[in-house]
This record gives C-alpha cells, structure tokens and sequence, in this order.
C-alpha cells in the first residue's frame, strides 16, 4: 500500500493536517489499494470449486464487474462506491510533536475530513443519531489515538461503508468455548451476514480485552493488508482456518454464490479477564478501502 | 449470460414470467430512494396526501448516489442494502410499484407481498457504483432535495443490470444459493 508522505513545520502542523486529511479521504473513496484489487483478481481466477455449493454460472463474470468498478473509480475519479462511508480515523501520535499540537488537533482532522467530502464529490452520509439530520460534510469523523515513540504523525483513514459495518458484531463467549467457539462464532456471524455486506471482502475479528477494546481490535484488524498475517503463529493457524470456513459456506460474490466469500481474515488478540471472552467481527465490504499517511516534523 | 431486456413503463405481464436467479437490463426511468424518502412516501400514502410521481407500475432504486462531479453525468450510485426498507415495502407496492431495486434479503412479510402484488425484487452489483454510474444518462431530484443524499431521484438509464432475487411464485434466489 502507497503511503503518503510529508514534512511539516511547528508553524505549517495545523494547515498541513487539514490538507493531508483532505487529500487521504479522497485518496480512499477513489483508490481502491492495489492489495485488494490483486485478492479480487485472484478470486475470480480461483479454479477449485466445492460440489457441495450453488454453483454460479455468473461467478467470473461479477467478479469482472467488481474489477472494473475499481479501476472506472481511478480513471474517472470518482468513488468506488456510493457509500463513501463514515471516516474512521487512525492517529498514530509521536510523543515528540506534543509541543506542537498548539490547536485542536481533532477539529484540523475533522476539517480535513470536510474540505475532502467537498473536494472528492464524497456523499454526505453522516447524520444525527436520533433526528436523523445530516451533517452535511461527514463530520464528526470517528478518532482513534495512540500516542507512539517518535516525531512523526501517522494517519490512516478507513472509509467503513455501513451495509458492512451493519453486519458486524460482538459476542460476550464463555472462556469454556475455547477456539471451537470463537470460529463459530465468527462464521455464523458471516453466514447471517449472507449477501447484505458486498462480499466477499475482509473480516476483521477482536478477540480478547473488554467489549470496547473487542470492537476496536476487529475494526484495526481492517488496517492490515491482505496477505500479512498475525506475527504470533497460533493467531496465523486461526486466521487460515476462519478463511477456509468462511469460503466454504459457499455465499460468494454479492451472495450470488461461489467459493471465495471472504478475501482474507484479519484476527487482533489482547489479554482478557480470567472470566471473559469477547470476540467481535467487523465486517469489511469487497471495497475494502483504506488510505495511510506520515507527516514529519 | 442470457439477460431479459426490459424498457420502462413496465405492467405486469413483464414481471409475471420473471423467475429467481434470472438476470435483466432495464432502460427508461427508475426512481431512486432510500431510507428517509421511503419514510417520507408512506407518510404521504397514510394521510392520502398525493405523491411526487405516480407508483403505479414504477422501478424503485435503493440508492442515495455521491454528486456527480462536473464532467459527468453522474457520480457513484450503487444500491443499499434493502432490509431497511422492508418496513415501509407493503405500502410502495400497495401504491402500484412493479419492481424494487436493492442488495442483501428482505423479510418474509415483503416477500408475501410481492407475491400478493405480483412485484419483483431484484438485486444490482453492490458495491460497484462507478460501473453502475456508466448506465445513468440522466438524473434529476424530483422530491424532498432537504434529504441531500436521501432525495428521491428519477434516473434515466440504459442497459441497466439487475438479477432477480424474489419473484411473483414466492422463489427466493438467496435461498437457493445458501439456505439460512
């Protein structure tokens, strides 16, 4: 994946986050990463074909559409998809700029996050959650920090489509269950999804911490790219065996039917209470759209 | 793959023969509107209030599309996921609709009255709404312009591309591929 790069000055910090995130959401909604484009060739070119599921006769041909989609998004510039989603965003905070932050660093970002729903002709899908009236310019964005060793600011932005986002869930599991449990209970949750979430795309699972830190650890599984791995081998067997289970329900492209209903699986682990177990799938569209960036100071 | 042509108005003798898992174009005029334009239309139906345009024998789109950016006709306009509007379904057929437009299952109660109203529901590429932009020729707000993305829309379209999902004898293609 691309990541965009650039240097800022003390006094450039506030117009300089303001552009950059104005640049990241549009980057996101048009540019579809090349490491999801390179899963969805991959899907449609998948010779072996279960007996036991539907067979699609459509199958290459969906996938086709969806591949072109991607690339009619770059050459026209305009969104991979009408639901250019609620922007969650990823700062990574260097210690070393703290001095620096002499303005309201999450209105810069939510600024930037406006001046991009107007630069990109984004769709405005942001609303209150009670009157349902539209923000108009997709703000407030979703902010999520970490404060890291260093003097750079990483922001990653994830444009997260909600007919995905829909069909996510947390489960509170009895330890007892054990592994048995948690792949069932994140298949089960992709089968109930079934055609509503654009499969086949990416499932970022959570397991482990509190129901917050659950939800956040599956949605951050989304960052990661299509073929890396969790470093910790067990975590690696688990997402292998999630994405084998998943792709043999069968649901393929659109829920049309076919052997790939999930691109990859992402999983994120944290220690949890000796009596908890909370597993949450987050569930990623086939426009699985993400877009990163460094400033440095 | 051997697609039915339809070219709108549409009656229902062209949906009559429609079975699941067939796959159509459609050229003419379909509305697009989602969530707060479906709200908007039943409350007018339940006060007996005159609609923006006619439903009898109407194509609706669950769609809320991203501004067209000046050199083109149309933005990014993909289907939303249907089940949101299962609730108000009964009635938009009820006012004559022959065809609706979406992605993902609806709920038994809208699949007995398709059959009841003898309407189809068909299900487009979700998620591929630069593709589906290529369709569009024209497009238009004709209702509620205050709901922004939620607006009701007429589209002109040509070649349009659906598969049909639910259809008049009770058939449901998502259950055909993978039974719940």
């Amino acid at each position: 994946m691309s990541i965009l790069k650039r240097t800022a000055t003390r006094e450039t910090l506030e117009d300089t986050i303001k552009d950059f995130v104005c640049n990241l959401a549009v980057k996101a909604a048009i540019e579809l990463p090349d490491d999801v484009l390179t899963a969805l060739k991959r899907a449609r070119d998948h010779k072996e074909e279960p007996r036991t599921i539907h067979r699609n006769y459509h199958y290459k041909n969906i996938l086709d559409i969806i591949i072109k989609n991607a690339l009619i998004a770059r050459e026209e510039r305009i969104p991979i998809c009408q639901d250019t989603g609620i922007d969650c965003v990823f700062l990574e905070l260097g210690a070393g700029v703290g001095g620096s932050i002499t303005f309201d660093i999450y209105e810069a970002i939510n600024e930037g996050i406006r001046q991009g729903t107007k630069k990109g002709f984004l769709r405005a899908s942001v609303a209150d959650p009670v009157t349902r009236a539209n923000s108009g310019d997709n703000t407030p964005s979703i902010i999520h920090t970490d404060i890291v060793k260093g003097s750079d600011i990483k922001i990653s932005i994830l444009p997260k489509g909600c007919g995905s986002e829909n069909m996510s869930a947390l489960f509170m599991l009895s330890p007892s269950v054990g592994i048995e449990g948690i792949t069932d209970a994140v298949v089960s949750q992709v089968k109930r999804a079934g055609p509503n979430p654009c499969p086949p795309g990416i499932i970022g699972v959570g397991i482990g911490g509190t129901m917050d830190q659950c939800a956040l650890l599956a949605k951050k599984a989304l960052l990661r790219p299509i073929g890396v791995h969790h470093e910790r081998d067990d975590i690696r067997d688990l997402e292998q065996r999630l994405l084998s289970s998943i792709n043999r329900l069968g649901i393929g492209p659109l829920g049309l039917g076919g052997p790939i209903t999930a691109l990859w699986v992402s999983v994120e682990v944290y220690p949890c209470h000796i009596a908890s177990l909370p597993v949450a799938v987050n569930y990623q569209c086939h426009a699985a759209r993400r877009a990163t960036g460094i400033i440095s100071l | 793959m051997t697609k039915k042509f339809f070219t709108t108005p549409i009656i229902k003798e062209d949906v009559k023969g429609l079975r699941a898992g067939e796959w159509v174009t459609i050229t003419g005029t379909i509305y697009g509107a989602r969530d707060m334009t479906h709200k908007r239309l039943v409350e007018l139906i339940e006060e007996d209030m005159p609609l923006p345009v006619s439903l009898k024998g109407a194509i609706i789109y669950y769609v809320g599309p991203t501004p067209a950016p000046p050199n083109r006709v149309a933005g990014s306009l993909g289907p939303t996921t249907s089940y949101r509007m299962d609730a108000y379904t009964p009635k938009i057929l009820d006012a004559g609709a022959l065809a609706l437009i979406g992605k993902g299952r609806r709920s038994d109660e809208v699949k007995e009255h398709l059959v009841r109203r003898g309407a189809v529901y068909l299900a487009t590429f979700g998620g591929a709404g630069a593709y589906l932009s290529e369709c569009v020729k024209e497009i238009e707000v004709i209702a509620f312009p205050e709901l922004g993305p939620e607006a009701m829309f007429r589209l002109e379209v040509e070649g349009f591309p659906a598969i049909v999902i639910n259809d008049i004898v009770g058939n449901d293609y998502y259950d055909m591929v993978m039974p719940l």
